[in-house]
């Protein structure tokens, strides 16, 4: 599938251990395929690589062998221009305000100040923010923050959207009404989009196609089409369809998120006292 | 005026009215012998800084104040930005920072007096080792808690390490650098001051130490108040600067 908007294969990550030894197998091999204007999902166990997978896209942190293609361009350790990535913690920075901060997106963007100021104004119209442009981070709330990063991100008019578990962070009704919001920001734009969630009903409400991600060394073991209009927001969960997705997801999630649990008491037990 | 800054006048003045009846309530018990009352200090104080002889002290000691203030801060920005940074030199020498910091500094006074000599060098050299491991410290805090994804979001927007310092690593670390700088301000004055009284011929020190030595105590009275007023007032200035960079922080 030459044609893809991003294009994975052989994708694997193994960081290197301090004293020479084995290394951590952290991921891979991966191979996947976005289509243009996809939104795709990808939900597993914590620890198992999700992030990483996620990292090495955006270009942040190079494979440790494969290949990732955006638009037919090689992405390594490089980060490329039309990608933007939204992070589960709080990326604002503090000492900018609302304004500034979606600004500080365009800092690379060779365009007109005037061109910059309009395109700065109308994300701000759209993520709802203009009551807020002039404050600071520190007097919004958590999902607000989490809006101006968003914002920050769209500016830049990215094609592929990355989102790291974006609304970790946020209490469950902010969560489904974010999810809204992305969905429609997805529609309007037309970008790619990319998420990491470990939110099963997140996934199941927001994707085309959603990917379980194995325990480490994280590997794609099943992905599953929800069939979705294009047209949907957070009701959707009211359908029998998005149990039954869901619980899929889940069948298969348990035994990987079983086997991490069982890692980790090993590797505690392992632990000198 | 806000009903925030009505508050602040008010209580800025309230203090100050405390202030004044506590120092004339020391007089009284103090007596003629060791202290001067608030009204007869700032007449003499006021007589004291239109004459000649005084400027050549006041700007003997600005002088070499700032240049010590500028050193502190230059070398304690530099050793806090680089133990900041590397690790390997932090752990080696962090401890040792705080070790020499717990000196009494002016331990090593005669030291300094022997290497740099009576005058303005060793006044300079004496202000800049109290402020220099302040600002160090406070600025090897103040990078080790830049948040990493701050670091990360600049990377995502393809920031260079110039624009990265410059944009997110100096903003980031800036209120608490801040604090450092403040802290460095205090006692790279009292540095300055302690090497002008016991070893040199000029500056607000010497003229104090002269006073004691000639039992004047409108002249004792009148420095302290004017070292007093001074530090208050930029530390007042400082601490506020301080607070509204803090406040911004998340």
């Amino acid at each position: 599938m030459s044609d893809a908007h991003v294009s994975l294969r052989d994708v694997t990550k193994v960081f290197p251990a301090a004293n020479g030894g084995e290394g951590l197998h952290a991921l891979g091999p991966v191979d996947l395929d976005l289509g243009k204007g996809e939104f795709f999902a990808v939900v597993g166990p914590s620890g198992c690589g999700k992030s990483t997978l996620l990292e090495v896209i955006a270009g942040l942190t190079p494979a440790s062998a494969g290949t990732v293609e955006f638009e037919g361009w090689r992405v390594d350790a490089d980060i490329p221009d039309g990608i933007g990535v939204v992070f589960q913690e709080d990326a604002c920075f503090p000492w900018l305000s609302v304004e500034q901060n979606i600004a500080f997106g365009l800092r690379k963007t060779a365009l007109a100040a005037d061109a910059k100021q309009r395109r700065v104004r109308d994300v701000i119209d759209l993520m709802g923010l203009g009551d807020f442009a002039k404050s600071y981070p520190a007097q919004l709330s958590g999902g607000m923050r989490q809006r101006v990063c968003i914002a920050r991100t769209l500016v830049t008019q990215p094609r592929l959207i990355l989102l790291d578990e974006p609304f970790g962070a946020l209490d469950q009704q902010t969560r489904l009404l974010m999810g809204d919001e992305v969905l429609r920001l997805w529609r309007q734009t037309g970008a790619t989009v990319f998420l990491i969630t470990h939110a099963l009903d997140e996934a199941t409400m927001l994707a085309d196609r959603i990917a379980v991600m194995s325990a480490r060394p994280g590997r794609l073991i099943d992905v599953v089409q929800t069939n979705w209009p294009r047209e949907r927001d957070s009701r959707i969960v009211e359908r029998a369809e998005f149990g039954a997705i869901t619980a899929r997801l889940w069948k298969t999630l348990r035994e990987e998120s079983l086997k991490t649990m069982a890692l980790k008491g090993a590797g505690q037990a392992a632990e000198p006292a | 005026m806000s009903t925030e800054s009505w508050k602040s006048a008010r209580n800025a003045v309230v203090l100050i009215a405390c202030l004044l009846a506590g120092w004339q309530a020391l007089y009284w018990f103090a007596g003629e012998i060791a202290m001067r009352p608030p009204l007869a200090t700032l007449r003499y104080t006021a007589n004291l800084v239109t004459t000649d002889a005084f400027w050549p002290h006041l700007s003997e000691t600005m002088r070499a104040f700032a240049i010590a203030l500028a050193i502190a801060v230059a070398v304690g920005l530099l050793t806090g930005f680089w133990l900041g940074f590397h690790s390997l030199s932090r752990q080696v020498f962090e401890p040792m920072l705080v070790a020499i910091y717990s000196i009494p500094k002016i331990t090593l006074y005669p030291v300094l007096l022997l290497a740099f000599g009576l005058g303005m060098p060793a006044k300079i050299a004496f202000g800049a080792i109290h402020g220099i491991i302040p600002v160090a410290l406070f600025t090897i805090n103040a990078v080790r808690n830049i948040k990493p994804i701050l670091i990360k979001t600049g990377r995502v927007h393809r920031l260079g390490p110039l624009d990265m310092v410059r944009s997110i690593l100096f903003p980031a670390a800036l209120p608490e650098i801040f604090t450092g700088f403040r802290v460095g301000f205090s006692l790279t004055l009292i540095g300055t001051l302690l090497g002008e009284m016991f070893a040199a011929q000029r500056g607000l020190g010497y003229l104090l130490m002269t006073a004691i030595g000639l039992h004047n105590v409108d002249l004792i009275m009148a420095v302290t108040l004017l070292l007093i007023v001074f530090a208050a007032v930029v530390s007042t200035l400082l601490l506020a600067i301080d607070r509204r960079l803090h406040r911004r922080s998340v």
